[in-house]
């Protein structure tokens, strides 16, 4: 604004003292300021040589190799935890691991995960069906990070265009897969002290045999 | 005016008409092959110095992109928006082509090829790309769009303050061959191509013809990022393709007159006159491009602080002491 400039002097004396930038932000006047005191010939050496210098440089990098990466033909790098498609992982023993807990589906903030949680014959939970509908998925990954049981992942792979939006949505023999996924060795139930066929209280891995804790009392 | 004759088999056999007639084809057809080419070689070749390939998926190197390009906007609705001032508007986006292409009358292409042999050639050229500033102008006005009418006040500015010195820096050129027809510059620049006694000249008019086509550094009238696109903001279709065909056209123009009057033509050893001439023009066609991946947008002011207080100087100079050698030499 006017009422902040010292209107009554003109631009060029606003400049301080050697060495210190111009207190302007004009363009103009800090063009004037930088081109004073110096002569013609320097400037248009100058002008000229940079000219020049930008055409060599641009023209340089007709010999440089190219960015692009040539989709389809090549494959961009995803590295192993990029946040890509979502599956449903297996136990090292085969078994499903989502417990069908309804985490994934809470903490989905488009709401685009759904299921049904049911308990089979060894008392083990798991989901009757499982639904995501990719084309709402925005692939952040809080699904994973609310799975108590590694069960939900999201794994490297973004090539799942569809013609049909109905077919983004994806069931549960399409999300789940046949290995363990990112997590080797982890068995929900081998480390949680939940009671299943097979697995008593106390039997799970750095656990100590149940106690009744009346006998802690003195 | 003299039209020549040239294909020498038709020499003698076919009717006196024929040849001339087929010098105009020729030229048309080339010119606007080449102008339609140019769209996949300048995005093939900014690919380039931009470290990226272009189009490349539309037939073989991405030729094929262009005839794409070409039939979707064959295609699109005839639009005239209606704001705007509608005979205007549709006679504007014809003078551009239609005088970028009649400039290409006069330029020999090769000995004795040329459509139009005047013995003013240079002044039609420079009338034509005169006559060029009124279809950015009146495209701008008859658009009635604020964007449009800043980038035609802006065209008008431009060019007729570069047109000035266009003329000027070329005048050295006639004074040492003596002559505007175009054809007889070239012949006069056997010994020693104009581009060594009138490298100011050159300079100049490089300068002068970048603003003339309307091409970074000197886009002010499309700018756009301030303008939208500026005097064009309104036209699409094939409208808006005859702009862009006009600009290309108005390359290959300058960048033919470059090669014509300051680098000989046709003038070349070992190849045929009409392979030099196409592969100089291509060269300047290349430099236009490299150009354009190079320079950022100067303000509006500093574009006219670069023509009337460097340019204009310059080629005055350079006229001056073109003038003082040719009379002390006669």
């Amino acid at each position: 604004m006017n009422a902040s400039k010292d209107t009554s002097a003109p631009a060029d004396t606003q400049a301080p003292a050697d060495g210190h930038p111009p207190l302007t932000t004009d363009v103009v006047t800090t063009g004037r300021l930088a081109r004073r005191g110096q002569s013609l010939t320097p400037r248009v050496y100058r002008t000229v040589a940079s000219t020049l210098h930008g055409i060599g440089v641009v023209f340089a990098h007709a010999f440089h190799s190219r960015a692009t990466i040539q989709y389809p033909e090549e494959m961009v790098y995803l590295p192993p935890r990029y946040r890509g498609r979502i599956v449903l992982s297996r136990d090292p023993a085969g078994e499903e691991r989502c417990v069908a807990c309804y985490l994934c589906s809470v903490a989905c903030p488009v709401d685009c995960i759904s299921l049904q949680a049911t308990t089979d014959e060894h008392g083990r939970r798991y989901p009757a069906w499982f639904r995501i509908n990719f084309s709402r998925c925005i692939f952040c990954g809080f699904c994973e990070e609310a799975c108590p049981t590694y069960a939900i992942q999201l794994t490297p792979d973004v090539e799942m265009s569809e013609y049909d939006r109905a077919n983004m949505v994806y069931e549960k023999e399409d999300l789940l897969i046949s290995g363990p996924g990112k997590y080797h060795d982890y068995d929900f139930y081998r480390v949680a002290g939940l009671a299943i066929d097979g697995k008593d209280k106390g039997e799970a891995e750095h656990e100590a045999p149940p106690r009744d804790v009346r006998d802690l009392l003195p | 005016m003299t039209v020549r004759l040239v294909p020498a088999l038709l020499a003698g056999t076919a009717p006196s008409w024929l040849g001339p007639l087929l010098t105009v084809l020729g030229v048309l057809i080339v010119v606007l092959t080449i102008a339609a080419g140019l769209i996949w070689y300048e995005r093939r070749l900014l690919s380039l110095f931009q470290d990226r390939y272009g189009p490349n998926r539309v037939g073989p190197a991405g030729l094929l992109q262009v005839l794409a390009d070409t039939f979707k906007i064959l295609f699109k609705e005839d639009w005239v928006p209606p704001f705007a001032d509608k005979r205007v508007f549709v006679v504007a986006p014809a003078i551009v082509l239609m005088t970028a292409l009649l400039s290409f009358m006069v330029v020999p292409v090769a000995s004795g090829i040329v459509v139009a042999d005047v013995n003013i050639g240079l002044l039609f050229v420079l009338g034509m790309s005169s006559l060029a500033v009124y279809s950015v102008v009146l495209a701008g006005w008859a658009s009635h769009s604020k964007y449009s009418l800043v980038g035609g006040l802006r065209a008008a500015a431009q060019m007729v303050s570069y047109e000035v010195f266009m003329g000027l820096s070329l005048v050295g050129v006639v004074l040492m061959a003596g002559s505007f027809d175009l054809s007889r510059i070239v012949e006069a620049q056997h010994g020693l191509w104009y581009v060594v006694p009138q490298f100011f000249g050159f300079v100049v008019f490089v300068v002068a013809g970048f603003a003339e086509t309307r091409r970074i550094p000197f886009d002010i009238p499309e700018a756009d990022s301030e303008l939208v696109a500026g005097y064009h903001t309104e036209y699409s279709g094939m409208k808006f393709g005859l702009f862009m065909v006009g600009e290309y056209v108005a390359i290959t123009l300058i960048s033919a007159l470059i090669a014509t009057l300051f680098f000989g033509g046709w003038l070349g050893p070992w190849l045929p006159g009409l392979v030099w001439f196409l592969l100089k023009t291509l060269l300047f066609i290349s430099f236009f491009i490299l150009t354009r991946a190079t320079f950022p947008r100067p303000r509006y002011d500093q574009l006219m602080e670069l023509g009337w207080k460097a340019m204009l100087p310059l080629s005055l100079v350079n006229l001056l002491v073109t003038g003082a050698i040719v009379v002390a030499h006669h």
